[in-house]
């Protein structure tokens, strides 16, 4: 029973970790290199979760000054956050663009295929 | 001029960064050179002021952004340690940039060459803002700037494996990086503060129930920096990312990228978990030791059976990242300053090695063992910076690499543990056995076709080298501005431990 408290308590960082542990089981055990950035893409979301939702303040408004409410919510997770989404999209433009190059020069985007031609590097 | 004084620890930022964005603009690769030249000539000068600034006084330079107060705004915090890591990134950065010219001229397409430069200036200032912030945050968005502008340097190599180790290094660097942010989260909901020094504070004040997650944010955060810094099982995108980066950017990367993710463990342990948690109620020390201890017999013997010098002159970076851990994990003054000054001389060293190997390149177009046979007949001081170099890798006193050996084995010592010191010097020899391998073919054997009519480099090339290799020498000899400035920095981190 404590046990489910608990998890319930706390399922937002389930959900978190759930995710973030998908996303680095997809980049370790894949071998296509879009997947790879698809499950590091995922590992980085899942971070912005694990910020963004202990910035909730269950009662709190928006946090914008108004003398009628007292309690709000805590802005600063979600302004660091847009800079970690800003960051994530540059990493996985750049990975894209790597793979597409990596493409025109093997032909393939497999990297067993690609250690194979060029031998164990 | 007092506000100019000021400014400079943003200035040491603000300074590459907008070179960057004029750089990105010049159509030719001269005009870019050329910009870049001055931004790390200026980076540098600011460097000195500031490290001058810092250790005439006892208290460290902070500088708030906009006029917010420390805890709420950005701080950016130049105390004895960051003023030192300053100092070795801009002056390997402005050794090397009247090198670049002629290197990159050659190496990189002429459409690119405004390109590479404004990636070298990028991933400048990332370094430099990691060395110079106080903000834990502000410490991932630098990270990240020198992160991605590193994989693009990488990728500008000529082989097209360099995009393949470009890749591999994406991967490894942002899953290094991310596990760094979920570290800082974890801080952050535990103390409510992004402040480094803040979060150190208010971990000495945290309640027993809040034990779990400061510990698992230490784990993600000594995790994902040990990726940064190649740490021994973690080192698998160094050997490809040095070997097939431009020359340019070898000796850029190698010299400064790992040294400041060092500074950031260092910052961390010390500063932030102030040495007592990590190293006495919990076994993070022994961790780095046994790591250590592994990279640097396992790598050194991977650099001896490697046949392309730079990827075996890769594999020494590896095991000689793990010299710097060692003397983080000893946290003893002696062990402590090794490590700290082992980051200055490998970094001057490593530099002054890969600028000759870039010599070679830019004259035999290769750098496999195969093909420097006789070079150092024909290519005289070349070799010679190389050799002297070389020496300073393997420790031999009067070089550089001598000093830092020594503080490290008196760490060990002082801890009792002897047969530390035995690895230090097992692993020397096993250096001897790589660099000598180097030293038998480029000087023992007849010159073949292939460098029959090469000579030494042109005078802007030779210069930076002879520098570095003079400065191995120096360091070698007098140590006031390399092991003093470091015992200062590990006197001051080493307070919080007693």
């Amino acid at each position: 029973m404590t046990a489910l408290t608990t998890f319930l308590e706390h399922y937002n960082y389930f959900i978190t970790i759930f995710l973030m542990v998908s996303g680095l089981y997809i980049v370790i055990a894949r071998g296509n290199m879009i997947k790879k950035l698809v499950g590091l893409s995922l590992f980085q979301t899942s971070v912005y979760l694990l910020y963004v939702a202990p910035g909730k303040i269950i009662g709190g408004t928006a946090p914008i000054f108004d003398r009628a409410y007292t309690v709000y919510s805590n802005p600063l997770p979600h302004v660091l956050i847009l800079t970690a989404i800003v960051v994530g999209v540059a990493t996985l433009a750049l990975g894209l663009a790597l793979v597409v190059r990596i493409n025109e020069a093997y032909g393939t985007i497999e990297e067993d295929e690609i250690f194979s031609a060029d031998g164990e590097i | 001029m007092m506000a100019f004084e000021h400014h400079l620890p943003i200035l040491q930022v603000l300074v590459p960064m907008f070179a960057a964005v004029l750089s990105a603009f010049c159509m030719r690769g001269t005009t870019a050179w050329a910009v870049a030249l001055v931004a790390s000539w200026a980076a540098l000068l600011i460097a000195v002021l500031l490290a001058i600034k810092v250790f005439a006084s006892p208290e460290p330079i902070s500088y708030v952004m906009g006029g917010w107060t420390v805890p709420i705004g950005i701080e950016y915090r130049v105390d004895r340690l960051n003023a030192f890591v300053l100092l070795l990134v801009t002056i390997i950065g402005a050794v090397i940039m009247p090198y670049a010219r002629k290197s990159v001229a050659k190496e990189i397409d002429s459409h690119q060459q405004a390109w590479f430069y404004t990636m070298y200036l990028l991933c400048l200032t990332g370094l430099l803002g990691i060395t110079v912030t106080g903000d834990a945050f502000n410490v991932f968005v630098f990270m990240e700037i020198s992160s991605l502008s590193t994989y693009v340097l990488i990728a500008l190599g000529r082989n097209r494996r360099a995009l393949l180790a470009s890749y591999q290094y994406l991967i490894v660097g942002t899953i290094g990086a991310t596990f760094y942010v979920i570290g800082v989260g974890l801080l952050y909901l535990v103390t409510g503060s992004l402040n480094l020094a803040d979060i150190a504070s208010r971990l000495g004040g945290a309640s027993a129930e809040f034990q779990r997650p400061i510990i698992a944010a230490l784990a993600f955060l000594t995790v994902g920096i040990c990726l940064k810094l190649a740490l021994f099982p973690l080192h698998v995108w160094l050997p490809n990312a040095y070997a097939h980066a431009p020359s340019v950017a070898t000796v850029f990367l190698a010299g400064t990228a790992t040294k400041v993710a060092v500074y950031l463990l260092i910052r961390i342990f010390y500063s932030v978990y102030g040495a007592a948690m990590p190293f006495t109620s919990l076994p993070v020390s022994e961790i780095l030791l046994v790591m250590s201890v592994a990279a640097m017999v396992l790598a050194s013997l991977s650099a001896v059976f490697e046949s392309d010098t730079k990827r075996m002159l890769a594999y020494s970076s590896v095991a000689q990242i793990s010299y710097m851990t060692l003397g983080i994990a000893l946290a003893n003054e002696s062990g402590l300053t090794g490590g700290i000054v082992h980051m200055m001389n490998h970094g001057v060293m490593k530099a002054a090695l890969f600028l000759a190997l870039g010599a070679v390149f830019f004259r035999v177009g290769s750098v496999r063992l195969d093909d420097l046979a006789g070079i150092g007949r024909k290519m005289p001081l070349t070799m010679a910076v190389f050799v002297v170099a070389g020496l300073g890798l393997i420790g031999v006193p009067g070089t550089a690499g001598f000093i830092s050996k020594w503080y490290l084995a008196v760490g060990a010592i002082e801890k009792g543990y002897w047969p530390l010191a035995f690895v230090i010097v097992a692993s020397s020899l096993i250096a001897v056995v790589y660099i000598g391998r180097v030293i038998e073919v480029a000087y023992f054997r007849e010159p073949s076709a292939n460098v029959a009519s090469t000579r030494d480099p042109p005078l802007s090339m030779l210069v930076p080298m002879l520098l570095l290799g003079a400065a191995t020498l120096y360091l070698g000899v007098y140590t006031e501005w390399s092991a003093g400035l470091a015992q200062d920095a590990a006197r001051m981190l080493l307070g919080g431990l007693k």
